[in-house]
């Protein structure tokens, strides 16, 4: 702490600042020039949405990945963190989402672990400290129990302890309640709330707004790697839990001044009497062990209608698109096509009718990418005619086609040949639009089209939608993006737990209701 | 190994194409043949290191595996049961299926067909018999692949345990069904009954070489062209590539994993066959000259392309033939052709290493 801090704006009681932080992965920018700073005594609640950003600034925190522009200050001093060793020999400890103990082992065995190996383990140092620690702390461990015996809220107690034996001054937790019971939620913020009055300091990950309220000194907003906004300690404290949860909420879901996203929503004439497109009712799917269930979801798209369902991520988005598609095996609830159900149908034979997917995992399912991109154009259609006669593959026609393709959706790519994964994730979204839309689609079905696009590739994706719509194509688009349902929908409907939880006409103050509904209270 | 998709032409969008598309074949010949040199090198350090003059060994290798006339139709010969093998394999790998029960599907199909193939002459015409024959070895095989398959299938079991162990089973059922139910009663030794020399397969022209090198090598450039050029062969690249992708697709994953398997197996049961009716006429109990997986290294050398898998298959004929010879000649044991196969693919590995990491500082 002794050292000059030289940079302004740079708190002389800051342990980690970070400074225009920025992080790309192929296709995506991750973090966008993130500022951030980090006392002790206080708990830093980084909240955001699944893909915001917050496991990339985590692990450039942690020392598992580098940042690419920007840098990281600690203690004032300008430094590298360049392992999680390098990390833990700072003070920075970091309990991960996932468990990352030995279940075979005891707690003081897991605690041991990665001590010099040359060394016998100093179990009665360890007994002795943990000791010291525990006792402030006001928390029991079993340091002879088996990890695998204890309870997961018991786990991650032997986590927090594990990085205070390490004698971290910071202490970071990555969405650590997502797993606890109610009542081990509680017991970690009390746990947090003593760490902190020691003089730690704390950053909390959570996507719960309740939690960050509850919890938290210091409130950052994370949206699509952006830093939004930040609630100050000073103001913390002066506002209530509600007052602070409505201000969340609007750095959340609020429009940003000289946002460049932001379009005027276009008033377009749906024929109200037009029979609808698509209509699904009381559609269910089961539940599996890592992803929910849907229950009885219903609604209707008119031609020309753009229907948004909105919700925070993983509650149920992708299940439901799948279902539709054909992808996943729905229990229950029918799903019709200008009348015809198709419930029964097989991917193919939907797709045959007309239903489109365009998937939000570009190059997990979208594409395969060491294959070039004039059959990427066609890999729903493999064996068909004009492309495929009696079976053989028609290369001239297949060219022909997909050089069309490239020009009518801007794909920028070097040639036909170009193993599809070489691409921009702008370009490969181009030629999942171009493969979706071409002829004969009727009801497309958008999952977070959006998602890791740079700018103007965004705003192309969403005039293409825009324009299918005009083409009286029914259109469900699925986002995580407030913003862009905003400007796109007629309707919005919010998932929560893998149901609809209401339907608003995107008008005037279509954002609140849906912001409401979002975290669980009625429009 | 990456499964590239070399036969997919596009036009070129740009003019330099054709040059660079010479470029990058002239690289991938260096690549596949300057490991191969190093390899060579490599080997000969360790026969001098045993006290083996490996110019001797090369040259009495490529003697009798290659330039001597009877070595060259041995050589030839021995390359019909390898090819058959090999374009089972390529089919396997191109759909990301590690079918290694390559050994097991080979001597089910060749006891099937040393069993039915003299009781079937007796009783049809010679071709119809043999016709009959290949098709009892191939399917005999495929069912033997069903275990693995189904559960590959449905229940995401790996293929490669699997399969290994059904390899130990199948060459145990083989020896079992020679020893106790197809045993020739004639002889004291424990094999099948022998096709007659004339009922086998024809020899070509005035050759010892077997026609089942024909029949081979339609084998593999079949196989060939329906992977690269036909929508079947497409879906099962897509589904090796990238099985996600295979299911957001529509294609029906479990059906063609289950074809993958047969088609692999059943070429693997033809191979069993065309090495008994063409040349061997029975099968001896223990008899296992596992070829299964002696081809795995050549099928990777030639990067799962047909036609270049014929080059290696051959490369991999000429060292086994000629190891054969150099073996007796100079007491370095048969199997060091095996190492020198994998003394090949090691330095090729690395060799592709290199060169990746090459192209990247490149990049950067």
């Amino acid at each position: 702490m002794g050292s000059l801090s030289s940079l302004p704006g740079a708190d002389k009681r800051d342990i980690v600042v970070l400074e225009g932080v920025t992080k790309r992965f192929p296709g995506i920018v991750a973090n966008d020039s993130i500022d951030l700073s980090i006392r002790p005594g206080e708990v830093h609640v980084l909240l955001g949405e699944n893909g915001a950003g917050k496991s990339t600034l985590i692990g450039m925190l942690s020392g598992l990945l580098q940042p690419d522009e920007g840098r990281i200050l600690v203690d004032g001093k300008l430094t590298q963190i360049t392992s999680p060793r390098h990390a833990l020999a700072l003070g920075i400890g970091t309990v991960f989402q996932h468990m990352m103990l030995v279940p075979a082992l005891t707690v003081a065995e897991n605690l041991l672990l990665g001590g010099p190996w040359w060394q016998r383990p100093r179990t009665e140092e360890l007994e002795a400290r943990v000791a010291e620690i525990t006792r402030s702390l006001g928390i029991t461990v079993k340091l002879h129990a088996k990890v695998s015996e204890l309870s997961l809220g018991e786990q991650q107690q032997v986590e927090i302890l594990r990085a205070m034996v390490r004698n971290s001054r910071l202490l970071i937790l990555d969405e650590s309640t997502s797993m606890l019971t109610p009542k081990g939620i509680d017991e970690l913020g009390t746990l947090m709330r003593r760490l902190v009055e020691q003089g730690l300091a704390i950053v909390f990950i959570t996507h719960k707004l309740k939690e960050a309220a509850a919890f938290g000194d210091r409130i950052s907003v994370l949206k699509l790697g952006r830093k939004v906004g930040e609630i100050p300690s000073e103001r913390f404290r002066a506002l209530g839990e509600q007052e602070i949860i409505s201000e969340i909420v609007e750095l959340m879901f609020g429009k940003q001044k000289d946002d460049p996203e932001a379009v005027e929503c276009p008033i377009r004439t749906i024929c109200v009497e037009a029979a609808p497109l698509l209509q699904v009712a009381d559609l269910a799917v089961a539940p599996t062990d890592n992803t929910p269930g849907l229950s009885s979801i219903s609604f209707d798209i008119r031609p020309g209608e753009i229907l948004g369902i909105a919700g925070i991520d993983g509650n149920g988005q992708k299940q439901l698109a799948e279902a539709l598609a054909g992808q996943r095996v729905a229990t229950g609830g029918s799903v019709r096509l200008e009348g015809t159900a198709i419930e029964m149908l097989s991917v193919g034979e939907r797709r045959q009718r007309g239903l489109r997917y365009l998937t939000d995992d570009r190059l997990g399912e979208g594409t395969v990418g060491t294959f070039p991109v004039s059959i990427n154009f066609f890999l729903k259609q493999v064996g068909a005619a004009p492309f495929w006669r009696n079976g053989f593959e028609q290369r001239a026609e297949i060219d022909k086609r997909a050089a069309q393709l490239v020009r009518e959706y801007d794909v920028r790519t070097p040639s036909l040949k170009t193993p599809v994964g070489r691409l921009s994730g702008g370009n490969i979204q181009k030629v999942l639009l171009a493969r979706e839309l071409a002829e004969g689609a009727k009801v497309v079905i958008f999952n977070k089209p959006t998602y890791g696009l740079d700018l103007a590739n965004t705003l192309a994706s969403r005039q293409r939608i825009r324009d299918t719509a005009a083409r009286g194509l029914a259109i469900l688009l699925i986002s995580t993006d407030l913003e862009e349902l905003l400007s796109m929908c007629d309707r919005i409907a919010v998932i929560a737990n893998g149901a609809l939880v209401g339907t608003v006409e995107n008008v005037d103050d279509a954002r609140t209701k849906v912001g409401r509904l979002m975290i669980g209270l009625a429009a | 190994m990456s499964i590239d998709t070399p036969t997919v032409n596009a036009t070129a969008l740009d003019p330099t194409s054709a040059a660079a598309a010479r470029r990058d074949i002239l690289h991938k010949l260096l690549m596949t043949l300057g490991p191969i040199l190093a390899a060579l090198v490599i080997a000969g350090c360790i026969l001098l290191a045993v006290g083996v003059d490996p110019l001797a060994y090369y040259g009495y290798v490529l003697e009798k595996g290659l330039f001597s006339p009877l070595g060259i139709q041995q050589t030839l010969t021995r390359m019909a049961p390898l090819l058959f093998l090999a374009a089972g394999l390529i089919v396997a790998f191109r759909a990301g299926t590690w079918n290694l029960g390559g050994d097991g599907q080979f001597l089910l199909g060749a006891v099937t067909a040393a069993a039915s193939a003299p009781v079937f002459v007796q009783l049809m015409p010679a071709w119809l018999a043999l016709i009959g024959s290949f098709l009892i070895a191939a399917v005999v095989a495929m069912i033997w692949s069903l275990v693995p398959a189904l559960l590959r299938a449905y229940q995401g079991v790996n293929e490669i345990i699997t399969t290994l162990m059904m390899t130990f089973l199948g060459t145990s059922l083989a020896n079992v069904l020679v020893k106790l139910v197809f045993r020739d009663p004639g002889t004291t030794v424990p094999q099948t009954r022998t096709l007659p020399v004339e009922d086998r397969l024809p020899r070509l022209f005035d050759t010892t070489i077997t026609s089942g090198l024909l029949l081979g090598l339609a084998a593999i450039i079949i196989v060939h062209l329906v992977m690269t050029r036909t929508a079947f062969g497409l879906k099962l690249r897509i589904v090796g590539a990238n099985p996600r992708a295979a299911i957001h697709a529509g294609l029906g994953v479990p059906g063609l994993t289950i074809a993958v398997f047969a088609i692999s197996a059943g070429l693997a049961g033809l191979a069993g066959a065309v090495d008994i009716i063409g040349v061997q006429g029975n099968v001896r109990a223990d008899w296992n000259p596992a070829y299964g997986l002696a081809v795995i290294p050549a099928v990777f050398l030639a990067r799962m392309n047909g036609f270049a898998a014929i080059g290696f298959v051959f490369l991999l004929s000429v060292l086994s033939i000629g190891g054969e010879s150099a073996a007796r000649r100079l007491g370095v044991p048969n199997h060091f052709t095996l190492v020198l196969v994998s003394i090949v693919l090691i330095v090729l590995a690395l060799a592709e290493y290199v060169d990746h990491r090459y192209n990247q500082s490149r990049k950067a």
